[in-house]
């Protein structure tokens, strides 16, 4: 899962990913607001899953152990 | 849909004064190179003396103008602001006595951006009751950014201007064939203006969820009339960002060229802009998407096609 988390984040960041697992992503500067739905959909492609409107929060993406854990949750991993 | 309706014509008004991304570069300390490929804008007009009643009578003027109607034959006024100088009452009153009405019943919608959508799908539900109805939209949100220190992340966005369009039950130049409206109060404080307060906007989850309803909800009113994406000949959506606009496109599975876009000559005029980018698009056969979201969050579209 991480690998393909990883290949997402890569093509919508638009810098090389150099963060702890923990750091904010928007923080960073590595995700701005309109990164930000191209990292969900580039998601639910990758793991062909929809998230649904109600967790379309930031905080959920906001880093890359944030991800990981939703996406344990709800994607098809 | 329950009665026929159709819209006659469209109208605006953009103050004079027009502000170059040089110009607030120089007040925001970035570059105007930044500005433009974070919005999509180069410029935006300023009011000055002119109020939001102001702006949004000209706008009906020129609408009323286009429709070869005069302000006499109009059965209700809806007039959208989220920057109204007042309170109570709305600018709407403002508006009809300077079209020297003083009977015709008013409407004012201080929801912001999604205020155009709103107005335009509700004088589309009403005109068979009331007649021919006159939907303004118009912001002064210069006077909501200069109200504090400016801040770069909303000073760069948001221009005035007022746009207008004319509904009616009487057959017209575009017949509205179905509009959706979508409200969802849990997010009501990731975009907000207080009085005496600066605008205060979550950026993160605005563009989150603007980028998912929109599509969402083109698709929805689309599905209802048995329409493809693909089939609509153009879509003229609330003109909030460049970026935001290439990615509803990108969603609908649409060429981007289809989104009528004018964010770079006026930037974000909130509820406004829809209406002003349809007083600039020229239609054409096939059927033709509105769209708006802001503030609240309140979103929907409108479709219609050409007669």
């Amino acid at each position: 899962m991480r690998d393909r988390l990883l290949k997402v984040l890569n093509k919508v960041t638009t810098e090389p990913l150099n963060i702890g697992d923990e750091d904010s992503l928007f923080e960073s500067g590595l995700l701005d607001s309109f990164a930000l739905p191209d990292l969900v959909s580039g998601l639910e492609e990758e793991f062909s899953f929809k998230v649904p409107d109600s967790d379309l929060n930031p905080r959920k993406f906001d880093s890359i152990a944030r991800i990981e854990s939703y996406l344990s949750e709800h994607a098809k991993v | 849909m329950t009665a026929p309706s159709y819209i006659h014509a469209f109208g605006a008004h953009l103050p004079e004064r027009v502000v170059t991304n040089a110009e607030l570069a120089t007040l925001l300390s970035c570059t105007a190179e930044w500005i433009e490929s974070v919005s999509g804008i180069r410029e935006r007009r300023w009011a000055g003396e002119e109020t939001v009643a102001d702006l949004a009578t000209a706008a009906a003027r020129d609408c009323l103008r286009k429709s070869g109607v005069d302000a006499s034959q109009v059965g209700l006024l809806i007039v959208s602001s989220g920057s109204a100088e007042r309170r109570f009452p709305g600018p709407a009153s403002t508006v009809a006595s300077a079209l020297g009405l003083n009977q015709t019943p008013v409407l004012d919608l201080p929801i912001a951006s999604a205020g155009s959508i709103f107005g335009l799908s509700l004088a589309s539900r009403l005109a068979s009751a009331y007649g021919d109805v006159l939907v303004i939209a118009a912001e002064k949100m210069s006077a909501v950014i200069q109200s504090a220190t400016l801040d770069q992340n909303t000073a760069i966005l948001f221009g005035d201007g007022a746009g207008a369009a004319l509904v009616s039950s009487r057959p017209g130049r575009l017949e509205v064939l179905d509009s959706v409206l979508h409200t969802d109060g849990a997010y009501r404080d990731d975009l907000t203006l207080d009085w005496g307060s600066p605008l205060r906007m979550n950026g993160l989850t605005v563009i989150l969820q603007a980028a998912r309803k929109l599509p969402t909800v083109i698709g929805e009113v689309l599905k209802r009339q048995n329409i493809e994406a693909k089939d609509v000949t153009q879509f003229v959506m609330h003109q909030a960002n460049q970026n935001l606009i290439v990615r509803v496109a990108k969603a609908l599975g649409v060429d981007a060229a289809l989104m009528f876009s004018n964010v770079s000559m006026y930037g974000n005029t909130s509820s406004a802009s829809m209406l002003i980018a349809a007083s600039e698009w020229e239609p054409s056969p096939g059927p033709v998407v509105f769209a708006g979201f802001g503030a609240g969050f309140n979103w929907g579209a409108l479709v219609a096609r050409s007669v």
